[in-house]
C-alpha cells in the first residue's frame, strides 16, 4: 500500500534512531549480565525486563504487543536461563499489562509500580521454577532479588522518562 | 495520567488489520516461546550454539573491562610494592643463604623419592592443562549458576572438561564457542561432584545448593557424622575431575548431608585452569595396589 505523502505543515516523521532507542535501551540492560562479576548467588534484578516494562507502562504505544518475542530472545542468550523463558513469560506480561490498560484506565506511578512489581515478582518465580530444580535452595534468596528489583524499579522508570525526553527533544 | 491509549483503531481496515495481526503474532509467537523451553528443558545444550554466537561478542568486551578492573586494582599495590622492594631485598638474601643447606637436603629427598617410586613402578596420571583463562561474567540475574570463560575452542577447550582455580575446584566446562566457554559452577543446583574425605577416605558426593554453598552427602554408610572443618577433595570417580583437587569444607556438624563451602571463590581477577578431562586407566590404576 503506498504511504500518504507528507504536506508542508505534518510533522517530520522520527528518525531511525529514535525509533529504535526504547529497544536498544532494553537489549543494553539485558546485557548488564555480561559485566566482569562472578557472582555467587542471583543478586541482579532482570534489568531488560525491568526496563521493557518501564517503557511499556509509561508510553504503551511504543512497543507493539509482540515487542517482547524478539527481546527476550535476546535476554535469554545472556541471561543464562533456558531459552524461550522471557519469551514467553515477556509476552504473558504483556498481555496481562493489556488486560489492565482496558480495566484500569487513569493510574498513577504507585499502580504502575504494583504492576511493574507483579510482573517481575511472576517472571522471576516462574523462571525458578522451570531452570532451577524444586530441591534448589534459592527460594530466600529469590524474594531478595524480587524486593530489590521492586525498589530499583521507580530507578529505572526514571531513566526511561529521561530518555524519553530526550528521544523526543532530538 | 491521561488514559494510557485509544484502543480502537477507528475505521481503517487498515489499522484493524494490523493491529489484530499483531496479536495473532504475539500469541504464536508466546506459543513458540513454551516450545522452545519445552526442548531447551529436555535439551539444555540445545541452542548452545546460539547462546555461543552472542557470547562471541561479550565475553571480549567483559574481558576488556575486567582487564581495566584489574589495572585499577593493581595501582595501589604496585605503589606499596616499589617502597616495600628495597627492605624485601635484603630480606630475602639473608633468607637465600638460610636456604641452601635445605635446598641440598631436598635435593637428596628428592632423588631418593625418585628411586622408590621407580621402584615401586607407580605410575602418576597427572591431570595436563589445557589452557590457563579468567572467567569473565556470570548469570548474576539467573537461579542457574554460568560463568563465561573468554577460551574456547580455538584453544582446545571441550566440553566436559573440569575447571579449577589456585585454591580449588571451581567447576566444569557445558559449552563451547569459538573464543567463549560457559563453565558450569560447582555451587549450581545441577553440579554433583564425587568427592572424598581427606582425613578417612571416606565417599560422598558434593552437590550445589544454588545460593553458594554446598551439600555434601555421604554416598557410602548412613549415620555418618560430618565435623566442621572436614576438607573434601575430588575422588577421581567418574572420570571427570582429577583426584586430590581441594572442593570445599564442612561449615556445621551435622549427620550424612552437611553444608560446606567451596575453597575457590570464582573471581574475574584470578586464573582459572582448563585441565584436561581425567580418566583413569583400568590397567594402571589397578597395578599398584599391593
Amino acid at each position: 500500500m503506498r504511504e500518504p505523502t507528507r504536506g508542508p505543515f505534518d510533522a517530520a516523521p522520527p528518525r531511525v534512531a529514535v525509533r529504535l532507542l526504547p529497544a536498544v535501551s532494553v537489549v543494553l540492560a539485558s546485557l548488564v549480565t555480561t559485566w566482569p562479576f562472578i557472582a555467587s548467588f542471583p543478586f541482579l534484578p532482570p534489568l531488560g525486563l525491568m526496563m521493557l516494562l518501564a517503557w511499556r507502562l509509561s508510553r504503551a504505544d511504543i512497543f507493539a504487543i509482540w515487542a517482547p518475542l524478539p527481546l527476550g530472545f535476546f535476554d535469554d542468550l545472556v541471561s543464562g536461563q533456558p531459552l524461550g523463558n522471557a519469551m514467553l513469560l515477556w509476552t504473558l506480561c504483556f498481555f496481562m499489562i493489556d488486560l489492565i490498560d482496558q480495566r484500569l484506565v487513569f493510574r498513577d506511578f504507585w499502580q504502575d509500580w504494583l504492576i511493574a512489581t507483579g510482573s517481575i515478582g511472576f517472571c522471576l518465580i516462574a523462571g525458578r521454577l522451570i531452570a532451577a530444580p524444586l530441591g534448589a535452595h534459592v527460594d530466600t534468596v529469590l524474594l531478595l532479588q524480587i524486593v530489590i528489583s521492586a525498589m530499583l524499579f521507580p530507578l529505572v522508570a526514571r531513566l526511561c522518562a529521561w530518555l524519553d525526553r530526550k528521544r523526543q527533544g532530538s | 495520567m491521561a488514559p494510557s491509549r485509544n484502543r480502537r483503531p477507528g475505521f481503517s481496515r487498515r489499522a484493524q488489520y494490523s493491529q489484530f495481526l499483531a496479536y495473532v503474532l504475539a500469541v504464536a509467537g508466546a506459543l513458540i516461546g513454551a516450545v522452545l523451553l519445552a526442548l531447551s528443558t529436555l535439551d539444555p545444550p540445545a541452542f548452545a550454539a546460539l547462546r555461543s554466537t552472542v557470547a562471541v561478542v561479550t565475553t571480549p568486551v567483559s574481558s576488556g573491562i575486567s582487564a581495566i578492573g584489574r589495572g585499577i586494582a593493581a595501582i595501589p599495590a604496585s605503589i606499596s610494592d616499589h617502597f616495600a622492594v628495597r627492605q624485601e631485598n635484603a630480606a630475602l638474601r639473608k633468607e637465600l643463604a638460610a636456604n641452601q643447606a635445605m635446598l641440598m637436603r631436598a635435593r637428596t629427598l628428592s632423588y631418593d623419592n625418585r628411586r622408590l617410586q621407580a621402584l615401586l613402578r607407580i605410575r602418576e596420571r597427572t591431570a595436563t592443562p589445557v589452557i590457563a583463562a579468567r572467567l569473565v561474567s556470570s548469570s548474576a540475574s539467573s537461579t542457574r549458576r554460568f560463568a563465561v570463560l573468554n577460551a574456547g575452542s580455538w584453544y582446545g577447550v571441550k566440553p566436559g572438561q573440569p575447571v579449577r582455580g589456585p585454591d580449588g575446584l571451581i567447576g566444569r566446562v557445558l559449552e563451547t564457542g569459538p573464543n567463549t566457554a560457559r563453565v558450569l559452577l560447582l555451587s549450581d543446583p545441577e553440579s554433583i561432584v564425587p568427592v572424598r574425605r581427606t582425613r578417612d577416605g571416606l565417599p560422598a558426593l558434593a552437590a550445589g545448593r544454588g545460593d553458594g554453598l554446598l551439600d555434601i552427602r555421604s554416598a557410602s554408610l548412613a549415620n555418618v557424622g560430618f565435623e566442621p572443618g572436614d576438607v573434601f577433595v575430588t575422588s577421581g570417580i567418574g572420570g571427570i575431575y582429577a583426584p586430590n583437587i581441594p572442593v570445599a569444607r564442612v561449615l556445621k556438624r551435622a549427620r550424612d548431608t552437611a553444608l560446606a563451602r567451596t575453597f575457590a571463590q570464582p573471581d574475574t581477577l584470578d586464573f582459572a585452569l582448563v585441565q584436561q578431562v581425567f580418566m583413569p586407566d583400568v590397567a594402571t590404576a589397578a597395578a599398584p595396589a599391593p
